[in-house]
């Protein structure tokens, strides 16, 4: 009798396999677990975008619950976010920073902003990507959530949809708040 | 003869083109060696399966920079590979480390090979009794 079912080993070792693999292939490969989850935001310092006084560095996340977002004027998924950006800051939800990042004109992103409207608070320009190496951004728009010691704790990979807005960022950021 | 010898041409060539622009590459050429090296073991995050040193994206050629930039400054190597690394995660290494999770990954085709070897012995073994009475058969049968 056990000599019979040893002849099914190969059968359940190939079904052990599919359905490792099956579990792989729904995967996306362009999304990747961030390894800043439940670290400190990591150290870097942008000079202000043309026509702006402040930039933004690892120093601005203190005492509040903020999202970092990457955008550039030239990223089509970008365009389609910032309405939800837009509507964020004018509920004044939570305060948005971004990295603006590989502008080929150092005037393509303020005129993007001042065309469409400006959720930032405050701004880093990124021609160099040093701000987005930092954070890990393998493309825009991401965005990024710190708590008020100045940990990431989430990371959104595409555009804030309201969807996944209701679904992970505001439980997320609600739950922080209310630490 | 012509067509092949200008395949050949062609294939060997191949291998001197790359993404590195003149302009990045650092002016001291032993450390344009050591950023070369880096470069070619470290995955290029936006076009998976090459290496920064191989691609073209944008994302790529800013960390070759950053990289140059980093061994200008007097990082390590290793300092260099673990900024990234603490960035992009063990996935951005194309050499994946020896740890926990690539246990698997690093040591499962060796047991599996180990495997298939002591079945291949479990069955030889099996047959030789079995190959003996044949012959032992057949001895008798020529009796």
């Amino acid at each position: 009798m056990m000599k019979r079912l040893a002849y099914f080993l190969p059968l359940v070792l190939l079904a052990i396999l599919a359905a490792y693999f099956s579990a792989g292939l729904g995967r996306d490969p362009q999304t990747l677990d961030s390894v800043l989850i439940n670290k400190k935001v990591p150290e870097f310092s942008l000079p202000p975008i043309r026509g702006f006084n402040a930039g933004l560095s690892n120093n601005d996340f203190l005492n509040k619950v903020v999202l970092v977002n990457i955008f550039g004027s030239w990223c089509v998924s970008c365009r389609i976010e910032h309405p939800f950006l837009m509507e964020l800051k004018k509920k004044g939800v939570i305060p948005i920073y971004g990295i603006n990042w590989r502008e080929q004109n150092q005037d393509d992103g303020p005129r993007w902003l001042k065309k469409f409207g400006n959720p930032y608070s405050l701004i880093g320009d990124d021609p160099k990507s040093r701000g987005a190496i930092a954070f890990g951004v393998t493309g825009a728009p991401e965005t990024f959530l710190v708590d008020q010691r100045g940990i990431v704790r989430l990371k959104h990979m595409g555009p804030i949809t309201q969807q996944n807005w209701n679904d992970t960022l505001k439980p997320a950021i609600d739950k922080l708040k209310n630490r | 003869m012509k067509f092949l010898i200008l395949t050949i041409t062609l294939l060997l060539s191949s291998n001197f083109v790359h993404a590195v622009d003149p302009g990045e590459i650092l002016k001291d050429s032993s450390l344009e060696i050591r950023a070369r090296a880096i470069s070619k073991d470290l995955r290029c995050v936006v076009c998976q399966n090459q290496s920064i040193d191989d691609s073209d994206a944008e994302l790529a050629r800013d960390l070759r920079i950053l990289v140059r930039d980093r061994i200008l400054e007097g990082d390590s190597d290793q300092a260099v590979i673990d900024y990234v690394v603490s960035r992009y995660g063990d996935f951005v290494l194309l050499n994946p480390p020896v740890k926990g999770v690539t246990f698997v990954l690093w040591f499962g085709p060796i047991v599996i090979t180990l495997i298939g070897f002591i079945c291949l012995i479990l069955f030889f073994r099996r047959q030789k009794p079995l190959i003996q009475d044949l012959k032992k058969n057949n001895a008798e049968v020529k009796k």
